[in-house]
């Protein structure tokens, strides 16, 4: 059986920012169907890589390719015009919009098709439809769906980031620690979320500094430090510890 | 006695459950009951203001006076309606006023040389969109971290072009008679201008509410950053928002070129405030991404509601300034209560989750 191109791969990528080298020839493959745990220490360059990924910055060096083909990402909307689409950590949700509003926001469903973007009238219950079934696929449960996020949980209102980015990824959904702000019982909900994307063939890209959620879904991790990629292995409860002194640089 | 309450949750989680939902549910619902209080008190204080007055001076609430209080609020409703976009995305435009009153002059201008209506109105409006596009593109193509300094400068430009440019300094006499019939017929017993706000309401409204523009404003004005993440088109939105602003005040200028037929460098001092009270009056956030044009026309209302009883009241003009300034910090105040209770009814959320 051959197997088919990563969906993602990034090779010998390579980011300034002046005097600091972010990234010093990092390379690595996402695959459908697969989450693969980003790790490294605050600083290790993480964030700088999703970043290039997602279009807020180029890379100096090195190439990202697509299944198969090199892509130039040079804004965020056209990383996700590759399909490619983030959870910030800031979530980047319009508090006073509901949860299908802020589905759609910068992509509305609207018409007719040839005026502007802008001028066009919205679609308000197309919209509404399609992002409850979403939610419903999700298995993601509001208490309103005519209420403004500003009115939910912490955990809700990460639920929706992430099914906001289900809507549109059509190949990678980058998450940035989406369970850091979260308590133990919202982070569980999030973590079925991941679990549910990775099941409809989506490549996963998890950044945590949670250990017990990598060894839980991740089905391979890569460390970075100091802007290196320093080891990539399938995290067990077995290496965990090995793991653990990549990330610090403390060698077994 | 807490000991007792343990025992009873150990050995009945059932119940304990039960009264922990019964309780937030409880609190949910009376922040949700609070949020819409506050979210329809500017009309009901409005209401209980109109009934007050109308009992204490017979003379409120009879139709002559109600449609002067319509031909006096026009123009500050007319402007409102673009300063409360400018304030949906987190903006001030500092300039209307002394835009409206460069707009009558220029007006004024164009009918010294053709005695057309619709040329003078054109004028008016070409003239306020100016100003409003100059507005926003400094804003947005200067990278100015606020629009306040660039609306405060045209505002001094403004105000002193229309000085410069007016014959004799000062007001000119004198307006097309399509737009002095504007201030001085009545149809179906309102004032025309009446139709003028309806119709640059009824348009606004679709805009903001039907039309992708609208959410983006929202978007724009809630969260900024979220919004350049997700490919909104910022610049381009807080531009054609400061252009709207400027084609308001315009409209506003010939509003109140017809109902003085006349045009003046000395119109719409400190308009600039009484609309952004208006906004705030109403029930807009300051903080922007918040608000719909009922605020406006309601702050509006309100605003030339007290002027007016004050008036037939024969009470001092600085009590209606008070009156105004005191209305504010309550409005401002009310702001601030629906936040907290928003944040609290997130807490809530999180406790009910199952």
């Amino acid at each position: 059986m051959t197997t088919p191109p990563p969906v993602l791969a990034i090779r010998r990528a390579e980011k300034r920012f002046g005097a600091v080298h972010a990234l010093k020839s990092v390379s690595l493959e996402a695959h459908r169907g697969q989450v693969l745990a980003l790790l490294g220490d605050n600083g290790a360059g993480k964030s700088t890589l999703v970043k290039c990924i997602s279009g807020v910055h180029a890379l100096d060096e090195g190439e990202i390719l697509l299944d198969g083909e090199a892509v130039a990402i040079h804004s965020p909307a056209a990383a996700r015009r590759f399909g490619i689409e983030t959870v910030y950590q800031d979530l980047a949700l319009f508090d006073t919009l509901t949860p299908a509003q802020n589905f759609y926001c910068g992509r509305e469903i609207a018409f007719p098709s040839w005026l502007p973007q802008g001028l066009r009238l919205l679609k308000g219950r197309a919209m509404d439809r399609q992002a409850a079934a979403v939610l419903d696929r999700l298995k993601v449960k509001l208490p309103r769906f005519d209420a403004p996020v500003a009115l939910m949980s912490g955990g809700q209102r990460q639920a929706i980031a992430v099914a906001r980015a289900t809507v549109f990824a059509r190949k990678v959904v980058i998450l940035d620690e989406p369970t850091a702000a979260l308590g133990v019982r919202e982070s569980r909900k999030v973590l079925d979320l991941v679990a549910q994307l990775r099941a409809e063939g989506n490549a996963v890209i998890l950044i945590t500094h949670n250990m017990e959620h990598v060894i839980e879904l991740a089905d391979r991790a890569v460390v970075l430090r100091q802007g290196r990629k320093v080891g990539e292995l399938k995290p067990t409860r077995a290496n965990q510890q090995e793991l653990v002194s990549m990330i610090v640089g403390a060698e077994a | 006695m807490g000991r007792t309450v343990v025992n009873v949750a150990d050995e009945r989680p059932d119940i304990a459950a039960d009264a922990a939902s019964e309780r937030t549910s409880g609190g949910s619902a009376l922040i949700a009951l609070s949020l819409r209080l506050l979210s329809i008190g500017p009309l009901l204080i409005l209401v209980l203001l109109a009934g007050t007055i109308g009992l204490l001076t017979p003379a409120f609430l009879t139709p002559g006076n109600l449609g002067n209080i319509v031909a006096q609020t026009a123009v500050i409703a007319t402007v409102a309606i673009g300063q409360h976009l400018v304030i949906l995305t987190r903006g001030i435009d500092l300039s209307v006023g002394a835009n409206l009153a460069l707009a009558t002059v220029i007006g004024s201008l164009v009918f010294r040389q053709v005695d057309s209506a619709a040329l003078v109105m054109a004028a008016m409006a070409l003239s306020g969109a100016l100003v409003g596009a100059v507005n926003g593109i400094a804003y947005v193509y200067g990278r100015l971290p606020h629009p306040f300094i660039i609306t405060l400068a045209t505002l001094s430009i403004c105000r002193g072009l229309a000085l410069e440019l007016a014959v004799g300094h000062t007001t000119m006499r004198g307006m097309p008679e399509g737009i002095a019939a504007l201030g001085r017929s009545t149809s179906f017993g309102l004032p025309s201008s009446f139709f003028v706000v309806a119709g640059v309401a009824a348009l606004v409204l679709v805009m903001a509410k039907a039309m992708v523009w609208g959410r983006w404003i929202y978007a724009v004005g809630g969260q900024p950053e979220a919004a350049v993440q997700m490919g909104i088109p910022v610049k381009g939105v807080l531009v054609t928002t400061y252009v709207l602003s400027g084609l308001c005040a315009g409209i506003g200028a010939v509003i109140l070129a017809g109902r003085t037929e006349a045009g003046s460098p000395l119109y719409g001092n400190l308009l600039e405030l009484d609309t952004i009270a208006a906004v705030i009056i109403g029930g807009a956030s300051f903080l922007g991404g918040r608000g719909h044009i009922g605020h406006a026309l309601v702050g509006a209302v309100m605003i030339g509601v007290i002027r007016n009883a004050l008036n037939l009241l024969g009470v001092d003009v600085f009590f209606q300034m008070i009156a105004i300034g005191l209305i504010i910090v309550l409005a401002v105040e009310a702001d601030v209560l629906r936040n907290w209770l928003e944040a609290r009814a997130r807490v809530l959320q999180a406790a009910r989750a199952p």
